[in-house]
């Protein structure tokens, strides 16, 4: 948010302006009643393994994040230009493999991409589109430049709380929101809706929500979607396959099922394609799929795209594909798997940040400046044992903006997750899921690694570094009754 | 709607409504039991009402029906299914699962509801000012009522609703009258003495029917109690009026004309209601009030039971099923009413 720590960008000014004027106590206060408003609304997650009470919220953090509007063009055209390559990417991996016959990514890798299914080959999804929903992880150094950090093809996470933060913060400062032209995020339910529909089969398809069910711990999030879409939140045990379709059990006998948005993992999904031991899916739905009589969001099989060490090539399929250079870059990235880059990687390991190919969550990290030198040690060895499953990272300067702690404001490192639907065109909602590292000097802001969040103020274009005169008409809101 | 979501709505009314009850008939043994100190607290009984005597002897040993025990047992117990905490607790565990069908509204009326109770659990001083606290508790669950009736559309989510709401209220009125009849039958020497008075009000009291009752028929009498309870047609409390709103649901959510069944819970509500509506106190007591009832709640359960079978249950595929049926229209008598 500051460039220095005496000023702040210029689309930030105004924020930090307001901020500055209020009162310490008022601001500690405004951050205590958000975090009651998200407790009373029941905006929570659930976490694993904890008894009664088994649901927290996701710390908030009600100084929110400013990006300008000429940021945001650069971030929406460098996310669209990514998902489309990505998408020809997973059609082609499934489909002809031509960019692993032209040499340009080795299929060694793509084949041994745990999340490579196989049993999805030659299975073209309705209007060729695999990855309905991404989010896609960016981070900031310290030059201002927006790199990505990795992608997110498989069921991102994080949306409701962008749309929920959202609505904490019109309460909390109603008045900086009437003088910043913050874009609104609200059309994301709507958007994500005509994503759906677009694949479906007929003119006004059954959309439904699929979730392994409460205990899961984005439960939240699945309830929240199907509820804002008006569409049904289903569970496995809800579904039945009969004669190559998809039905749900209602109360008045079984109801077609178009689209299934699937917020459980590809393995899950169907006992008889992949785990017979899961509970959580459907018997026979990949086949129905297969057939082409459900349409699954996102497709299975679409993660081969978001492995860690695939992610290292996306640069390179977007020029294969589209003949464009990449918008956003790349993280500069090892990948250990390369003998060269494998002995730079030990060398340096202090410097670096090693991460797992297919973990997440933040789970399967060294931070090689924060770890210890028997950590470091230890990651050593995992490397060199299994090269493919590692890539390595310089630590970025991580942007810091302020927050709230205790009683102070201190600088706090950031991300930021924006969301992309690929439906009849790929849409960007402009602000996204900004996760923040509560605990000091920390760079993992994963919500399972004591994260917070706060809410992302994309500007409208034309942002201003000084408030519009007189006073804000915004879209409508004071038209006067009745018009 | 999904099977498994009408479920859900349904049992949500029901807690709600069951932590309600238990907090009414508490309530009124408190008071009870501050006009009366010399007559002895009975604390039993109470447990009696919610049907869990066993676990609490278990829990507590014969004999040992303290009002501190009891209640503790029926508000912050979580090992007492029916305590308020665990009813709250389960109605929000329903509400959870189907938050993207019932209003936000709903939602947070019940999850406030849990933490007021859980935060009243965890610092006991609820137990200090009991009546207060219980007068919360009433009035968060007429307020999800209320909520409901002004926020989620009268389809057949609502139906359903309703429907185990006023099952759930009918149950417990009917324990009401028949725990306490027992109790509070009248020694021959107790008759129109002031303290068969007031139990007899208490008992009232526990159905919020006092007012009520005195500007219908003035004059206590357990007869006129038993009436009022059973079979008044405008009390909301009373069985009759829970079980023919009730059934004008059930009918809603089938689409079945009224007077016809196309399931067992539309015929055995509806056989029940017509001999409600016949019915004559002075029969009924001429019986035996305990049998009626004890005959009642099995009829009652059945209800619940053929609900269950009808609409929730998961059943195999039937391939003739799988060609949806369009939705019958919602009957216009099933409105209107909460």
């Amino acid at each position: 948010m500051f460039e220095d720590p005496k000023t702040p960008r210029p689309s930030a000014s105004l924020l930090a302006q307001r901020l500055g004027a209020l009162d310490p106590v008022e601001l500690r206060q405004r951050q205590i009643a958000a975090e009651r408003a998200l407790l009373m609304r029941g905006i929570t997650f659930n976490v694993y393994g904890d008894a009664a009470g088994t649901e927290k919220i996701f710390p908030f953090d009600i100084i929110p994040r400013v990006i300008g509007a000429s940021d945001w063009r650069t971030i929406e055209r460098g996310l669209k230009q990514r998902v489309r390559a990505l998408n020809l990417f997973i059609g082609d991996i499934y489909g002809a493999r031509k960019i692993i016959k032209d040499g340009i990514v080795p299929e060694s890798l793509v084949l041994s991409a745990s999340s490579y299914l196989p049993a999805c080959n030659g299975i073209r999804p309705p209007k060729d589109i695999f990855c309905h929903v991404v989010g896609t992880d960016l981070v900031r150094d310290r030059d201002g430049q927006f790199y990505v950090l990795e992608d997110n093809l498989r069921c991102p996470s994080g949306v409701s709380y962008v749309l929920e933060n959202r609505q904490v913060m019109k309460r909390t400062f109603p008045q900086i929101f009437d003088q910043l032209r913050v874009r609104p995020v609200d059309l994301y339910p709507t958007k994500l809706l005509e994503t759906l529909q677009h694949v479906g089969a007929n003119g006004s398809p059954t959309v439904v929500v699929l979730t392994p069910g409460v205990y899961n711990s984005a439960y939240f999030e699945h309830s929240f979607l199907a509820q804002q879409m008006g569409v049904e939140l289903v569970e496995g045990r809800d579904l039945v396959v009969r004669d190559d379709r998809v039905y749900m059990r209602t109360t008045r006998g079984f109801q077609r099922v178009d689209v299934i948005y699937r917020r459980i993992d590809d393995v899950f999904l169907d006992p008889k394609a992949f785990r017979p031991d899961s509970l959580l899916g459907v018997p026979g739905l990949v086949d129905v799929y297969r057939a082409g009589k459900v349409a699954l969001a996102n497709a299975p099989g679409n993660g081969v795209a978001d492995d860690k060490v695939v992610y290292a090539y996306v640069p390179k399929m977007i020029e294969y594909y589209l003949g464009e250079k990449a918008i956003l870059p790349n993280v500069p990235t090892y990948m250990c798997e390369d003998p060269k880059d494998l002995a730079h990687v030990v060398a340096n390991i202090g410097d670096l940040v090693v991460k797992a190919a297919n973990e997440s969550g933040g789970y399967g990290m060294l931070v090689g400046p924060q770890a210890s030198k028997a950590e470091q040690e230890d990651f050593k060895l995992k490397v060199q044992k299994n090269p493919r499953n590692y890539i390595a990272q310089p630590m970025l300067g991580l942007s810091r903006v302020p927050t709230i702690v205790d009683d102070a404001i201190e600088g706090r490192h950031v991300d930021l997750r924006p969301y992309v639907l690929y439906g009849d065109d790929i849409f960007v909602l402009p602000g996204g899921l900004t996760r923040v590292a509560l605990r000091k000097g920390s760079c993992v802001v994963n919500s399972s690694q004591g994260g917070g969040s706060k809410d992302t103020w994309v500007l409208a274009e034309g942002d201003s570094l000084s408030p519009p005169p007189g006073p804000v008409a915004t879209n409508g809101q004071s038209q006067s009754q009745g018009s | 709607m999904l099977s498994r979501v009408a479920d859900a709505i349904y049992w949500m009314n029901r807690y709600v409504e069951r932590a309600e009850n238990v907090a009414r008939f508490v309530d009124v043994n408190l008071h009870l039991a501050l006009d009366f100190p010399e007559a002895g607290e009975q604390w039993e009984p109470l447990v009696a009402t919610t049907g869990d005597n066993e676990l609490f002897r278990k829990k507590y040993g014969e004999g040992h029906a303290t009002r501190d025990n009891v209640l503790d047992f029926l508000t912050f117990d979580r090992e007492s299914p029916n305590s308020i905490v665990s009813c709250l607790q389960l109605a929000r565990e329903n509400a959870r699962s189907v938050r993207e069908i019932i209003s936000s509204e709903m939602w947070e009326q019940v999850n406030h509801a849990y933490l007021m109770v859980t935060e009243a659990a965890r610092t006991k001083a609820a137990l200090d000012t009991p009546h207060d606290f219980f007068t919360e508790v009433k009035q968060a669950s007429h307020q999800f009522v209320g909520t409901t009736y002004l926020t989620m559309s009268h389809t057949e989510a609502w139906h359903f609703g309703r429907l185990g709401r006023l099952l759930e209220r009918a149950d417990k009125t009917s324990r009401i009258l028949d725990v306490k009849y027992f109790l509070l039958l009248p020694q021959p020497s107790d008759v129109g003495t002031t303290l068969d008075a007031l139990h007899w009000s208490a008992l009232l009291r526990s159905a919020s029917a006092f007012e009520m009752f005195r500007k219908k028929f003035h004059t206590i009498t357990p007869n006129k109690v038993v009436e009022y309870l059973l079979l008044d047609r405008k009390f909301p409390r009373s069985v009759f009026y829970c079980l023919s709103k009730a059934e004008r649901s059930l009918h809603a959510i089938t689409g079945a004309q009224m007077g016809t069944w196309t399931n067992g819970a539309e015929r055995e509500l509806g056989r029940l209601n017509s001999e409600l509506s016949y019915a004559d106190t002075r029969e009924i007591l001429g019986r035996g009030l305990h049998e009626y009832i004890d005959n009642l709640q099995q009829r009652l359960n059945y209800v619940g039971q053929s609900v269950f079978e009808t609409f929730f249950a998961m059943k195999e595929v039937d391939p003739d099923e799988t060609r949806s049926r369009p939705p019958p229209p919602l009957s216009s008598t099933g409105l209107g009413d909460a």
